[in-house]
């Protein structure tokens, strides 16, 4: 036992040497030589059962001593039998500490406070501290983060503590403890450990490889192996992911625009300013919440915000109707230059009143991310905005199908003049379709600034690629748009790793003008007997 | 009502001598002979806006070629336009040689981007020969393929203007990439001479732009005797009904691609005239919004009519020039409003709105009622 | 009302269908349309010849500024605030009695963000208005437009921006800074063991020519101080784009094991979307530091700061450097923000270019009344070597190569959005706008030779 505990301080040095520099280390084994006698004494009887504090004391004055192995001592000293408390002397000390003290206090004092933060409340804090503790690479934490995860009720910061202790086992001396740390991050599936395991790699494989560092390497392979494979497979889950996050944010973007542009023909080029409209009501929303509620109730600013989002954009596509599209009804080109006209001047109209720097804090739940499997971790914003597609459709599909104003609009799509002898008020169901369909753009709006700015360019981003959804997935279907939604973006994200962004819109692009040329009206075409 | 019926018969009208005239020999002359302090005096910079006005004219006649005669909106007529000035920027990058920034023999923009050695496709353009070729050329390849199968499948309508708008975004990104090789977003600047004449002399500026007025007085010519032409005809008649015109025995999609191409060479053409004049080209010119504005150009300016186009394009571009001087920040208002008032109120344009004027004089002065210019149903 | 089935083309003649339910009456209408058209048309020209005889008539008493910043379009995020800047320092200096006794008028003009606009603004702001210098610009792209117009015309450009160098152009002054005020000052800090010791670089930047070329600096930089090249990754995304998901997917992995640290020239809007994917697919400022060299604190203003805590940014000047003089200027500008209901009032703050452009208008003052003179080779001459005491520090002009000399300070960013100097130059840094990495044989000076040359 006591073997290797030497073998562990000793390791300890060596992975000092690496992290705190070439002159430090220099003169830390030195100071290894002169003072290991009575330190690993102290060591090898365990942990002592009250620590005198005058040793703390004495540590705490020797730390700014001018003698570099006086110093590593006192620190080694105050890493193991020290706590936080011991933070704000530290502080102190450091302030009117010269350069080469201050460096050499630092990794000390963060040491204390992550240990100190490994039993905090919140997991997050708790798992970046273990994160951190692990890359200090000082043996002596090992103790602390075994504690900690014995109590450990969060099972993610369990994986990151043993991830943590297996790193710092890895550059241990002993190469069966090397091997079986190499074992145990195989099994963890750890990314963070294939740099060092390239390094034993390479060392086993060299030609004076000794017998102990060739089993470290075979053990290391075997490991890297491991890790790989799962690499692939978590590299899978997410891309799919991605894809069906990018394809989430298209559908909702283009389910306002298919319902216009489908059951009315309209082709509106101001859908992406009623987006930006959304956009702005929940930056709006969010300034008054701040002005005028306390900060415990501001994360509720966000649902607050749906309605606001949605009916705000309403209007204007009320009224955008009742100006500027009513009179253009069975001219979708002249539609299309008008709202385009109007999208210009929605777009200055932002500029000019609110600047171009507006911030959108993302409320409490939504920062962050959950993590699912090793290496998959998944926004909440974006898991958040595939729920919002789905409850959008399914929306949109009762009202369509199963309400009677939806019923009216299907009827005045399918044949207007004969609704209008069944007393339809069709000039007041176009007003509602189209509002509802422009409220639509608000929510995608609203989605939005999770993911991206609010600024008056908002809308150019996507306007061009809704409008690809809506084209390829056939007008007047929304089965049509969500295929077409879920099919670009998907193949978006499976070419991306490899042609680079750019090249993969303009694959996507040429891809949809090729289609339309096979398939001119779209995935799922309105079938009739229409000579055109 | 467009120059179809009424005027079938009369040869060039007198306007376009007219007007051909203080083009072509009042503006230069106003620009050299009157001294600079004079109020007369046309001023360089005048002179060389002008011609990049009139650059874009040419583009405009195009572009009503397809949408005002044919009814086919493009919303890529930008690409086109940027394919005929990359060529010839291309050649006049060429030639700039060791006065460049970097003194070397490649053009700035691949030695800042560590291209070692001029890519393959830019050696032709060593020759002037082939970048004039190539600036018209290019495009009419380009639309004849893209055309050839869109207008194979009968997309028309919206669907048609939609997949041009893809193809400006897709042609936009393509540009704006390094690794195209063709200059990224700075796009092809620092030209210094054509064909051994210094770009900066008020002389060769001169030049150009006479040579502007005259490929736009071709142009105009052009497509005034497409129009007339039985091929004419039947243009407009696609325009109206294509049903129709299939029943009668053509092939719509034929004498659509046709005028496409045409429309692409004529873009092409605009765009080697434009990039000398303005020293620049970079790939916001070829993007979705570009592409939109010179369709209000021709909206504006009256869409059936050859000479609206080219008066919606002088006067947009006139309008923003002035515009941007004195409000800036309101710009874009006014050109959304454009589009929605000429949209909404003034389908016919500038020119339409002259027309009309012109009728409600004559007919004030006849003291007749309304004339057969009727207003009534529309 | 009659409509027809989507996609029919109507089926009447020229003209379109009308609108049935217009209200004043057709004729009406079009005649009010014709009377307004041609009354822009007029006032048009007339404005045209009341420009010119505006300028006879005063006879030139004022010295006119012009000045070339993007008032719309996408660059406007970034430039209006370097317009409202030279407005103030003009304000500022008029009431102080002006230039030899002249007051400054300022040309106020608006490219769009379209850089072919620049161009033709630029000349009209050189030949038509004759602006005696121009305050301009902000991309590269932007400048480069305008160089080839300034060399032609013997313009005076002041560039207020930082940016990638390989340039040494007589009609510019470039009052950023050079990569060797910014750039490699800030990887030399994050490679020492104080900055944190980091051993591998992700390069990510917007495509256009200040990322690339900042970016083959780096590099050159990297590889001579011999960090392997596995080491080091460099990615390129367009303007605008918002997808950072693959992205932050690749730093993820190359950040596996520590050690990384990303160095994002990334320009524009581009910013938001990235630093909001970065956190929220788990990765730390710890994990790997984000050093951003086009973030200050005026964009920081719209974005979300919670995600940014403990990220670094290179520049010459603070918000918070704290000098006299600096509280002062930030004070003035709030209240000028303020005062002319500009948006955001006095929320409003400075930052780097701002600075720049502040001084660069006070530095050409000086060199004017030097000078005597606004002919432009006499005001050139002047610039040289001249000093002045700017909001941040004393700063100066290079006496050949038309940089300015600045301090170098690394900042973090804290919950307010504001920096916090961790690393500072010591004194003043000598701009280099021939990088030592990759072009050691070239330098640039206009006083003993003719701009660039061959050491």
């Amino acid at each position: 036992m006591s073997t290797s505990f030497v073998c562990l301080v000793e390791a300890q040095f060596i992975v000092m040497i690496i992290s705190l520099g070439r002159t430090v280390a220099a003169l830390g084994v030195v100071g290894l030589f002169l003072f290991s006698g009575p330190t690993r004494t102290i060591a090898a009887d365990g942990p002592v059962a009250a620590p005198p504090t005058s040793s703390i004391e004495q540590a705490l004055t020797q730390v700014t001593s001018e003698d570099e192995s006086v110093r590593e001592a006192a620190i080694r000293l105050l890493i193991e039998q020290g706590d936080a408390s011991l933070v704000p002397r530290l502080e102190e000390i450091r302030a009117t500490a010269d350069r080469s003290i201050r460096q050499a206090i630092k990794p000390l004092m963060d040491l204390l406070k992550n240990r100190a933060k490994l039993t905090s409340p919140s997991a997050d804090v708790r798992r970046s501290a273990a994160t951190d503790l692990g890359s200090s690479g000082n043996p002596s934490v090992i103790p602390w983060l075994d504690a900690a995860m014995a109590n450990e009720p969060n099972k993610w910061v369990r994986y990151t503590m043993e991830e943590s202790v297996a790193l710092i086992k890895l550059a241990a001396d002993d190469p069966s403890i090397k091997a079986a740390a190499a074992d145990k991050l195989g099994e963890l599936g750890s990314q963070n450990a294939v740099p060092l395991m390239n390094q034993l790699v390479a060392a086993g494989t060299g030609a004076e490889a000794t017998e102990s560092q060739k089993m470290v390497a075979k053990a290391a392979v075997a490991a890297i192996d491991r890790i790989e494979t799962w690499a692939v497979w978590s590299n899978v889950i997410e891309t799919f992911f991605r894809g069906v996050s990018l394809s989430s944010v298209l559908l909702i973007m283009s389910l306002g625009l298919a319902i216009v542009f489908g059951l009315m023909g309209v082709i509106n080029m101001a859908h992406g300013e009623l987006m930006m409209v959304g956009a702005y009501a929940t930056f709006v929303t969010q300034q008054c919440f701040t002005a005028w509620f306390s900060a415990d109730v501001f994360d509720w600013y966000f649902p607050a915000a749906l309605p606001v989002s949605f009916l705000v954009a309403a209007v204007f596509g009320w009224v955008l109707e009742a100006t500027v599209i009513r009179f253009l009804y069975g001219r979708p080109l002249e539609t299309m230059l008008a709202t385009w006209g109007v999208s210009l001047v929605l777009m200055q109209a932002a500029r000019v009143y609110f600047g171009d720097l507006t911030a959108v804090v993302a409320p409490g739940p939504l920062r962050g991310g959950a993590q699912v499997m090793v290496g998959v971790y998944l926004p909440y914003n974006r898991i958040f905005i595939i729920a919002l597609s789905i409850i959008c459709v399914l929306g949109i599909y009762f009202t369509l199908f199963r309400s009677n104003l939806g019923l009216r609009v299907r009827a005045v799509t399918q044949n207007r003049n004969m609704s209008a002898c069944l007393g339809i008020p069709t000039r007041k169901v176009d007003s509602y379709t189209f509002a509802f369909g422009s409220g639509l753009a608000g929510i995608a709006g609203w989605a939005l600034t999770m993911v991206g700015n609010v600024d008056p360019g908002l809308g150019q981003n996507y306007i061009v690629d809704a409008f690809m959804v809506v084209v390829t997935g056939g007008v007047g279907k929304l089965a049509g748009t969500i295929v077409a939604s879920l099919g670009i973006g998907g193949l978006n994200k499976l070419i991306e790793p490899y042609s680079g962004a750019v090249y993969g819109k303009v694959f996507i692009l040429v891809l949809v003008i090729l289609f339309l040329q096979w398939r001119p009206a779209g995935l799922f075409a309105m079938k009739g007997r229409d000579v055109d | 009502m467009s120059d179809g019926t009424t005027n079938r018969n009369r040869g060039i009208g007198l306007g376009f001598w007219v007007v051909g005239a203080i083009l072509l020999v009042a503006m230069p002359l106003l620009n050299v002979l009157p001294p600079e302090d004079s109020w007369l005096h046309l001023s360089d910079f005048s002179l060389n806006r002008f011609g990049k006005f009139l650059a874009y004219g040419i583009l405009a006649l195009g572009l009503d070629l397809i949408w005002g005669y044919t009814g086919i909106l493009s919303l890529g007529q930008g690409v086109f336009f940027g394919l005929g000035a990359y060529c010839m920027g291309m050649h006049m990058m060429l030639t700039i040689g060791k006065e460049s920034v970097y003194g070397s023999d490649l053009p700035d923009f691949m030695v800042w981007n560590q291209f070692k050695e001029l890519p393959l496709f830019w050696y032709p353009f060593y020759s002037f020969t082939v970048a004039i070729i190539g600036a018209v050329l290019v495009p009419v390849l380009f639309a004849l393929v893209f055309g050839f199968f869109a207008f194979r499948s009968r997309i028309k309508g919206v669907y048609f203007a939609i997949i041009t708008q893809a193809l400006a975004l897709a042609a936009w990104l393509v540009f704006n990439r390094n690794d195209t090789k063709l200059g990224g977003t700075n796009g092809l600047t620092d030209f210094k001479q054509l064909l051994g004449y210094r770009l900066s002399e008020p002389g060769t500026q001169r030049g150009l732009y006479i040579l502007t007025v005259l490929c736009l007085g071709g142009a105009y010519l052009l497509c005034r005797w497409i129009i007339r032409s039985r091929a004419g005809r039947v243009l407009i008649a696609v325009r109206d009904s294509e049903k129709r015109v299939v029943f009668s025995g053509y092939t719509p999609a034929n004498y659509k691609l046709f005028v496409f191409v045409v429309a692409a060479a004529l873009a092409g053409l605009a765009g080697m005239l434009y990039a000398p004049q303005v020293g620049i080209i970079t790939p916001a010119q070829i993007g979705v919004l570009p592409s939109l504005e010179m369709v209000i150009w021709v909206a504006v300016g009256g869409r059936g009519s050859l000479a609206g186009a080219v008066l919606g394009a002088l006067s947009v571009n006139y309008g923003r020039s002035v515009l941007t001087n004195y409000f800036p920040g309101l710009w874009p208002f006014i050109l959304g409003g454009l589009f929605v008032l000429v949209v909404l109120l003034f389908p016919d344009g500038l020119v339409g709105m002259i027309r009309k004027g012109k009728s409600i004089l004559i007919s004030r002065k006849t003291g007749e009622g309304k004339t057969a210019v009727s207003e009534g149903k529309r | 009302m009659e409509t027809k089935k989507p996609n029919e083309a109507s089926p009447v003649e020229a003209d379109s269908v009308a609108p049935s339910d217009a209200g004043p009456s057709r004729r009406e209408l079009l005649v009010q349309g014709s009377k307004v058209a041609a009354g822009i048309g007029v006032a048009a020209l007339l404005g045209n010849l009341g420009n010119w005889a505006l300028s006879y008539a005063a006879g030139k008493e004022p010295i006119k500024f012009g000045v070339l910043h993007s008032l719309s379009g996408t660059m406007a995020i970034s430039e209006v605030s370097l317009r409202d800047t030279v407005l103030m320092a003009v304000e500022e200096i008029n009431a102080k009695g002006g230039v030899m006794g002249r007051p400054i008028e300022t040309v106020v003009v608006d490219p769009a963000s379209n850089w072919d606009l620049f161009a033709e603004k630029a000349k009209q702001l050189l030949l038509q208005d004759k602006v005696a210098v121009v305050f301009g610009c902000w991309t590269s792209v932007s400048r480069k437009s305008v160089l080839p117009v300034f060399e032609k015309n013997n313009g005076l450009l002041f560039y207020p921006v930082q940016y990638e160098g390989e340039e040494c152009s007589r009609n510019v002054f470039y009052t950023g800074a050079a990569p060797n005020q910014q750039a490699v000052p800030a990887v030399d800090y994050l490679m020492s063991k104080e900055g944190g010791g980091y051993t591998k670089y992700y390069l990510l930047g917007t495509d256009y020519v200040y990322p690339r070329t900042t970016n083959k600096i780096l590099r050159a930089m990297l590889l001579a101080k011999k960090v392997p090249v596995d080491r080091i990754m460099e990615e390129y995304t367009p303007f605008h784009h918002q997808d950072y998901q693959t992205i932050c997917g690749k730093i993820k992995k190359f950040a596996a094991g520590g050690g990384a640290c990303v160095i994002s020239t990334i320009n524009g809007d581009s910013n938001v979307p990235f630093y909001k994917e970065f956190a929220n697919q788990g990765l730390r400022a710890e994990d790997a530091p984000i050093m951003a060299f086009s973030v200050a604190e005026d964009e920081l203003r719209g974005m979300d700061t919670s995600a940014l805590v403990g990220h670094l940014a290179a520049w010459n000047y603070y918000q918070s450097v704290d000098t006299p003089q600096n509280k002062q200027f930030v004070a003035n500008f709030k209240a000028y923000c303020k005062k002319n209901n500009l948006p955001d009032g006095d929320k409003r703050v400075t930052d780097d270019p701002i600075e720049a452009a502040y001084f660069g208008v006070y530095i050409v003052k000086q060199a004017i009344e030097k000078a005597g003179s606004i002919e432009v080779d006499k005001v050139r001459k002047a610039v040289y070597g001249s000093k002045f005491l700017a909001p941040g520090g004393e700063i100066m002009m290079d006496a050949a190569n038309h940089h300015t000399y600045r301090p170098v300070l690394i900042g973090e960013i804290l919950a307010d959005g504001q920096f916090k100097v961790v690393s500072r130059s010591k004194g003043l840094v000598k701009p280099e706008p021939w990088s030592e990495f990759t072009n050691p044989d070239k330098g640039c000076d206009w006083i003993g030779h003719q701009g660039t040359y061959q050491k």
